[in-house]
């Protein structure tokens, strides 16, 4: 179990950050929204960086053993299929992922 | 309260409901998963309330339990949360004049918070805007404390439920990936990535990060902005 004074730094960091990123914006607004650079970054990096975190948490869940990583692979193909046919409605598609993930690690 | 006051707060709580209905089942496998991680229950509600964005939330419970260093928190959060930065350029703040009440509207700035205000640009004032954002961080702490009563009174380890983190980054990769423009970026990634996960295995999400941003910094001096669209 983590200390108790290491969660708080993690909760304080993370605060700190997070709070910045949201309200430093509206104090320099201007200057930002005729910069060409920052734009251009607005509208390259979201797509990337969420395609990194999916691989790097799907590689985080699943283990080694082959059962898993059918399960993996099946789970990500509904989680997609849904997601697309369902009008993009992330409950439905997140939700039909991971119940077939959970039924398939546990069954198999 | 006047009849006036009421009936904005009214109309932003009936703009929160949508958002609310996939906050909150999401809420409660975060308190689950807080719980089957093995932390105390107190860690749901007080990162629901410090750092007060999903998916990152998610993401901590994870690097909190493997002691990750906090100069990797420090940048995985700036990273996954930098979206946040572009926000302001539409978010209706400018209704909102009390002081602290500002200071809530940006801390409150969730991803929800935003989609409901650019799909619905007017017709915004100061209560509306707070009780839509209050209403969802109501949906996502109770959410929390909801799975982290369900985690504590079934003591039953549910596999698999940690898939649901990944489920939902597939879906945000789905929704930002609506065009075929956003391919240069999806391959510069899955390059940054697989260059991280060959040279450094225990710090590829990191390293991927950086490798990745230094890539668009280098495609934008090499390629330029892309042309702007007049159609």
């Amino acid at each position: 179990m983590p200390e108790t004074s290491y969660i708080a730094s993690v909760l304080a960091i993370g605060f700190a950050i997070t709070f910045a990123l949201r309200a430093v914006p509206f104090a320099v607004l201007e200057p930002l929204r005729h910069s060409r650079f920052v734009t251009t970054m607005a509208a390259w990096m979201p797509a990337g960086i969420l395609a990194i975190l999916a691989v790097s948490t799907l590689s985080d869940s699943v283990g080694t053993s082959v059962t898993s990583r059918l399960a993996a692979a099946s789970a990500v193909a509904v989680t997609v299929a849904v997601h697309l046919l369902s009008g993009r409605r992330t409950l439905w598609s997140v939700g039909t992922g991971t119940l077939v993930y959970i039924v398939a690690v546990n069954l198999g | 309260m006047t009849p006036s006051r009421r009936a904005e707060v009214a109309a932003g709580v009936q703009a929160s409901l949508a958002a609310g209905l996939g906050m909150y089942p999401i809420g409660i496998a975060f308190g689950l998963l807080v719980v089957q991680a093995g932390l105390p229950w107190w860690v749901a509600p007080a990162l629901s309330v410090s750092v007060y964005a999903g998916s990152l939330e998610l993401l901590l419970i994870g690097m909190i339990t493997t002691a990750t260093p906090l100069a990797t928190i420090a940048l995985t959060t700036l990273l996954v949360n930098f979206r946040h930065v572009f926000y302001a350029f539409t978010f209706p703040l400018r209704v909102v004049r009390n002081r602290f009440a500002r200071i809530y509207s940006m801390y409150a700035l969730i991803d929800e918070a935003f989609a409901v205000t650019a799909a619905n640009p007017h017709g915004w004032t100061a209560w509306r805007l707070l009780a839509l954002q209050m209403s969802l961080q109501t949906y996502w702490v109770g959410g929390g404390l909801t799975g982290v009563a369900i985690g504590s009174l079934l003591p039953i380890r549910l596999e698999g439920l940690e898939f649901a983190l990944c489920a939902l980054f597939v879906t945000l990769t789905l929704d930002a990936c609506r065009t075929k423009s956003e391919l240069p970026s999806l391959l510069l990634a899955a390059a940054s990535f697989s260059f991280a996960r060959l040279v450094v295995p225990g710090e590829a999400l990191f390293v991927g990060l950086v490798v990745f941003v230094a890539s668009l910094v280098a495609r934008y001096v090499l390629v330029g902005p892309p042309e702007p669209t007049d159609a």
